[in-house]
């Protein structure tokens, strides 16, 4: 029994740290003698810099050199092919991306970014359908973000109208400073609902925020606006 | 409390007001010829807070080339009353709407309520409501809205109230009330509760629930009704929801309003008057007028679309104030049948609608463009 319970947790160990930190990250290769080394954006690519230790900085000209050399390191491995993050590149004569298992064609950046298909893409979308139609429930739900009073936001604000999200930041008269959308949901927590404001990471901030942003789909940006 | 350091909302409150009260002052010194003698003196002697009603009926007998006004109604709508535990912020309101009606001089005819009594239907809440109605010191007259019925079906509101769908004539005109608040049933296949069904309804943008409708058995009784009147009697006609087509995905709808329409077609003279969309709404159909209420609880925004091109919005509410946007009003019957409309929006100057604006298909008497528009 005492067995099977480290052997369990000596398999979940990777899942877990692979959790805990999500973003993909690129290592780059390490140094000869204690100079920087500066990996390109491909996780492939990279150029150490003569002089320069850790911890120091470059001047612009130089940083722009190393950039330059990078891209030129990039260009000689991949001969003829036009550097492209989007998935434009991927995209076959109709404009439609390949289909889950289809070889991904040699003719692209192919990294982490390019790399999708249309499986990715409708999972992506249900990941953010659901977090919108969370927010939904919470928009809707007094209690759901611990308000007190029985007023819950679409009471004001059906399909999160005049909320105007589009206009955030701005300078908020009533306020007498910039405020973003996140400040608006909360003063209308604190203040009609009777509530606590929430956390800028709360989870509940951040869906309704998603409801909210959602629902302006399509309406020109306009920060600032009055 | 008065040594306490004033938030910057507090002092922006504050200095709103100055400024509000200001106004009041401007409009008085202008008009001082044909300001009343009792407003001045209620003023002057500063018995009242400089109240925006007087505000508007000086503003009127000044601008405005009124025709004869033969009676005069007032109103408090959608109050959307929680009981105090909760919340007592909207019976307050109530009360504040109360007390505007049983300031008027003189005392309107009668007082409308225009529905939404409760906020979720419960008992409670209606008693609370009626108690709080108690303190009209004219007759009122009620109609019911979608808060009021859909917990137990409009049992206990009937119990306080009576039926809702009756008619009644006084000094020429005929007077009909109606529940438009009825919906095909939507909640038995989905098996939910009685607070269910009520919660749904409540809400504006929810798909689950049906369309409003008056119904053909309220229409063949509306039809019969209205048979006995003469087609030169003027009728006004009240209704919770607004008799003509708005926006469906909001229920400000009303499924079966062409077949109402048809039934008021053959009569001269017929406006409508009703609730639910908690803002200045203007609209005229061939020869019906159509006239909103406001709600003392909270105001709608403007739909996305539908919005009858005869109607000047109010100004955008402002958030940090909870009179804005909300309030209650006075309905003029002038002596042709036809009806100005004053809402009383409560910290704005009041905004009245004339029955030759409507008439007119909006070329004359146009109301004065909103400070703040809709987005």
């Amino acid at each position: 029994m005492r067995n099977v319970s480290i052997l369990s947790i000596i398999a979940m160990s990777p899942l877990v740290l692979w959790a805990a930190d999500a973003v993909t990250q690129h290592d780059a290769p390490g140094t000869t003698n204690g100079n920087v080394v500066v990996a390109l954006c491909d996780g492939k690519t990279s150029v150490e810099v003569k002089g320069l230790k850790p911890g120091e900085t470059m001047d612009p000209p130089d940083a722009q050199r190393v950039a330059d050399e990078l891209m030129l390191a990039w260009t000689k491995k991949n001969p003829g092919v036009a550097w492209s993050m989007a998935p434009e590149a991927r995209k076959d004569e109709k404009g439609k991306l390949p289909t889950p298992g289809a070889k991904t064609p040699e003719k692209t950046q192919f990294e982490a970014y390019g790399n999708y298909s249309s499986r990715d893409e409708f999972l992506w979308n249900r990941e953010y359908e659901k977090f919108v139609a969370e927010g939904n429930r919470i928009f809707h739900d007094a209690k759901a973000f611990g308000g007190t009073v029985g007023i819950s936001c679409d009471m004001c604000h059906p399909n999160a109208a005049n909320t105007h999200a589009e206009t955030y930041p701005k300078y908020q008269v009533q306020l007498q400073r910039v405020a973003l959308l996140r400040d608006m949901i909360n003063w209308c927590i604190e203040n009609p609902s009777k509530g606590k404001p929430l956390h800028d990471d709360d989870t509940r901030l951040r869906a309704m925020e998603a409801y909210i942003m959602s629902q302006r789909k399509g309406v020109a940006m306009t920060p600032g606006k009055h | 409390m008065g040594y306490r350091f004033r938030s910057i909302e507090t002092k922006w409150m504050e200095e709103r007001e100055d400024a509000l009260n200001e106004l009041v002052k401007l409009p008085r010194r202008n008009f001082v010829r044909v300001a009343t003698a009792a407003a001045g003196a209620v003023l002057a002697k500063g018995l009242l807070p400089p109240h925006s009603f007087q505000l508007i009926e000086v503003a009127n007998a000044a601008t405005v080339d009124t025709p004869a006004v033969k009676f005069t109604i007032a109103y408090i709508s959608d109050t959307h009353i929680y009981t105090t535990d909760l919340n007592d912020r909207f019976v307050r309101s109530a009360l504040k709407a109360v007390d505007d009606v049983n300031r008027l001089d003189p005392q309107p005819d009668f007082v409308l309520f225009g529905g939404d009594l409760a906020q979720l239907g419960k008992p409670a809440e209606l008693q609370l409501g009626l108690q709080v109605l108690k303190e009209v010191k004219a007759p009122l007259k009620m109609m019911v809205g979608e808060h009021d019925w859909y917990l137990d079906m409009g049992e206990t509101w009937k119990g306080l109230f009576g039926s809702p769908n009756y008619s009644f004539d006084h000094k020429g005109v005929h007077f009909v009330v109606l529940n438009s608040v009825i919906e095909k049933d939507f909640w038995t296949a989905r098996k939910m509760t009685p607070e269910q069904r009520m919660q749904t309804v409540a809400g504006l943008d929810n798909s689950v629930q049906s369309r409003f409708e008056v119904g053909e058995p309220q229409r063949m009784w509306m039809q019969q009704d209205l048979a006995k009147v003469d087609r030169k009697t003027p009728i006004v006609v009240f209704s919770h929801s607004p008799l003509y087509k708005y926006y469906r995905p909001w229920n400000f709808w009303t499924e079966d309003a062409d077949e109402v329409q048809a039934i008021l077609k053959p009569h001269q003279t017929v406006t409508v008057i009703h609730g639910h969309t908690h803002q200045v709404l203007s609209n005229r159909i061939g020869n019906i007028s159509f006239h909103g209420l406001l709600s003392t609880a909270w105001p709608w925004p403007y739909a996305p679309e539908g919005l009858p091109k005869l109607t000047v919005q109010m100004s955008r509410p402002n958030p940090f104030d909870m009179h804005d946007g909300v309030g209650d009003g006075r309905i003029d019957i002038l002596t042709e049948g036809l009806v100005n409309k004053i809402y009383n929006l409560w910290d704005r100057n009041p905004v009245s609608v004339p029955a030759s604006y409507l008439k007119s298909n909006g070329t004359k008497d146009k109301p004065a463009a909103p400070t703040f528009s809709s987005y």
